[in-house]
C-alpha cells in the first residue's frame, strides 16, 4: 500500500494530515504491519496537552504493547471511539478510519517528513 | 546472545519462502507469523496448523540406570513408563525449583528422550552431565542437532499425519508415541502438543525434515491447513494454561506453587529437591500462579505488578487477548489467600491499576 502524499510521516512511524489548525494522527501501514493483529487501542482523553514527541497512547497487538508519539503538539479534541468496538480498524485502514486522534494543532510541524522521504526512510531502515 | 551466530532450522528456507516473519528467539531464527497471530490461532483450534519447532532440545539418556539418572533429577515419576510413553515432568533445582519443564519419552528400558526448552537446552544438558557424574551406567547425549520436530495440531490434525504414515495415528493415545515413518523416512510420532487441541509432535533428521513440511502442507490443502508461528504458539498455550518457562516457571518457583502438583511424586524416593517439595507439601505454599480476567480495560503482560488491598502482592506472568476466548487474561503469581476464584485483584498497567478477578483455568479446555 502506498503512503498517501497529503500528510507528513515520523521516523516512529506515525502520519499526520493537517487541515486548518487541526491535526489527525495515526499509524503507517508499515506500523500496523510490524505491530500485527491489533486487538487493544488506549487513546488519550480529549483536553489532554501534549508536546511534539510525546505519548499520545499505546497500542496492544496479541505480542506487545508499543507506544504511539504525537507528530505535533498540542491539546487532544478527539479519539477514535470506533476503535474501542474494532482495534483491527488499525490493521485495515491504517490511514483511513484507523486513525487514532484529533490534535489541535500547536505551532508548525517541525522535523517531519513527506511520503516520499517516508519510503526512503523505509528503505534504509529495512537494510 | 550477543556475540554468538543466530542458527536456523532445517525449515529456515520454507519459512522464508513462505514470507514468515523472522525473529531471533532462543538463538534461533524462528517465524514469529506468516499471516497474522489471529489468524493462525483460529486454524490451530478450527482446523489445524504446522509448527516448526526444530528449536527444541533433545537429549538422550542411555545406559543400564538411565532410568536411575532421569528419577534423582526429575519430580514425576518416570518409572511408571513403559516404552511408547511420555510424561511431562519438571528438571529440579536441589531447592525444588524449575531447571526447565520436560518431556521424558521412554524408548527403551536403558534409553530415554527428554525433550526441553530451546532456550535451557545448553543448561539442562550441562546439568544433567553434572548429576550423571554420579552416577556408573548412564551417558548423557545432546541430540538437538540430530532433531527436527513438527508439530501438527489441531482437530484435523490426525487427517492429515494419517496421509503420510502408515503407523495407524488413532491407535496412539495422548502421551504416547511410536517409532514409524512420515513420508518413508524415520521418525518418531508423539500425540503430545503445546496448543490445547489434540494433535501430534513429529521427530525426524534435520535432512528429511523440508519435504515432510511441504507434504504436510500439502496434505492438509483441503483443511486450509496454516503454517503457524511463535507468536499463535504463544496465544494457544496460554489458552490452555500450559506453562511457558522463563514466564510462568523458573529456578524460582516450585511445580506446587504453578499448579503442577500432578507431576510432583513426593512418594518417590531420593530425588533433586524432594525435601523442600515434602516441606512444602506439608506445610502449603504461600503464593500460587492463578488465572484471571481483567474486568476493566486494558491487557496484562509479564511482568506487571499484581495488587490487592492497596499493596502490592504479586506478579503477572503472562498476559494477552485470548483469541478464542475474545477477551483480556492473564497468569500470575498471588499470596494464596487470593487464589480462589473470585478473588478481586487489580493489575497495574502503566501507572493505573486495572481491576480483575481470578477465574479458573484452563481458560480453555476443547471439547472431547
Amino acid at each position: 500500500m502506498a503512503n498517501p502524499s497529503d500528510r507528513l510521516y515520523t521516523k516512529s512511524h506515525e502520519w499526520v494530515q493537517l487541515a486548518g489548525g487541526e491535526a489527525t494522527v495515526g499509524i503507517t501501514q508499515y506500523a500496523q504491519e510490524q505491530l500485527g493483529d491489533i486487538v487493544f487501542v488506549e487513546l488519550p482523553a480529549a483536553g489532554k496537552q501534549v508536546t511534539a514527541g510525546g505519548v499520545l497512547g499505546n497500542i496492544e497487538s496479541v505480542k506487545a504493547v508499543s507506544e504511539f508519539l504525537a507528530p505535533v503538539g498540542g491539546e487532544v479534541i478527539a479519539a477514535n471511539g470506533e476503535l474501542e468496538g474494532h482495534p483491527e480498524l488499525v490493521n485495515q485502514d491504517p490511514y483511513g478510519k484507523g486513525w487514532l486522534v484529533r490534535l489541535k494543532a500547536a505551532g508548525a510541524p517541525a522535523g517531519l517528513m513527506d511520503a516520499a522521504a517516508y519510503e526512503k526512510f523505509l528503505a534504509e531502515e529495512s537494510h | 546472545m550477543t556475540g554468538t551466530t543466530l542458527k536456523r532450522t532445517p525449515l529456515y528456507e520454507c519459512h522464508v519462502e513462505a514470507k514468515a516473519r523472522i525473529v531471533p528467539f532462543a538463538g534461533f531464527e524462528m517465524p514469529i507469523q506468516y499471516v497474522g497471530v489471529l489468524e493462525e490461532h483460529r486454524a490451530v483450534r478450527t482446523s489445524v496448523g504446522l509448527f516448526d519447532v526444530s528449536h527444541m532440545g533433545e537429549i538422550d539418556v542411555v545406559g543400564r540406570r538411565a532410568l536411575n539418572l532421569v528419577q534423582y533429577v526429575t519430580c514425576n515419576d518416570a518409572s511408571k513408563l513403559t516404552p511408547g510413553r511420555a510424561q511431562y515432568s519438571g528438571l529440579m533445582t536441589p531447592r525444588g525449583t524449575f531447571v526447565d519443564d520436560l518431556l521424558v519419552h521412554k524408548i527403551a528400558d536403558d534409553r530415554y528422550l527428554l525433550v526441553v526448552n530451546a532456550s535451557n537446552a545448553d543448561k539442562d544438558y550441562a546439568y544433567l552431565c553434572a548429576q550423571a557424574a554420579g552416577f556408573d551406567g548412564v551417558d548423557v547425549h545432546n541430540r538437538s542437532d540430530d532433531y527436527a520436530q513438527i508439530a501438527v495440531q489441531g482437530p484435523r490434525a490426525l487427517e492429515v499425519l494419517q496421509k503420510l504414515t502408515p503407523a495407524n495415528l488413532a491407535e496412539i493415545k495422548y502421551y504416547r508415541f511410536v517409532e514409524g515413518t512420515v513420508d518413508g523416512v524415520p521418525a518418531i510420532i508423539a500425540r503430545t502438543g503445546y496448543t490445547g487441541e489434540d494433535g501430534f509432535e513429529v521427530y525426524v533428521a534435520p535432512v528429511d525434515a523440508p519435504a515432510i513440511w511441504r507434504k504436510l502442507l500439502e496434505a492438509g490443502r483441503e483443511f486450509e491447513i496454516m503454517p503457524v508461528g511463535l507468536g499463535a504458539r504463544d496465544t494457544l498455550r496460554f489458552e490452555a494454561c500450559m506453562a511457558l518457562y522463563g514466564n510462568d516457571i523458573d529456578d524460582t518457583t516450585t511445580p506446587f506453587e504453578a499448579g503442577l502438583d500432578w507431576i510432583v511424586k513426593v512418594e518417590k524416593e531420593g530425588f533433586l529437591g524432594r525435601e523442600t517439595l515434602v516441606r512444602q507439601k506439608a506445610a502449603g505454599i504461600k503464593r500460587k500462579l492463578v488465572g484471571f480476567e481483567i474486568k476493566g480495560r486494558g491487557i496484562a503482560r509479564h511482568g506487571y505488578p499484581i495488587w490487592s488491598g492497596g499493596s502490592e502482592v504479586g506478579i503477572v506472568t503472562s498476559g494477552t487477548h485470548a483469541p478464542t476466548l475474545g477477551k483480556p487474561l492473564g497468569l500470575g503469581y498471588v499470596p494464596i489467600e487470593l487464589s480462589g476464584p473470585g478473588s478481586q485483584l487489580e493489575i497495574e498497567i502503566r501507572e493505573q491499576k486495572i481491576a480483575a478477578q481470578v477465574v479458573e483455568t484452563p481458560f480453555y479446555r476443547r471439547a472431547r
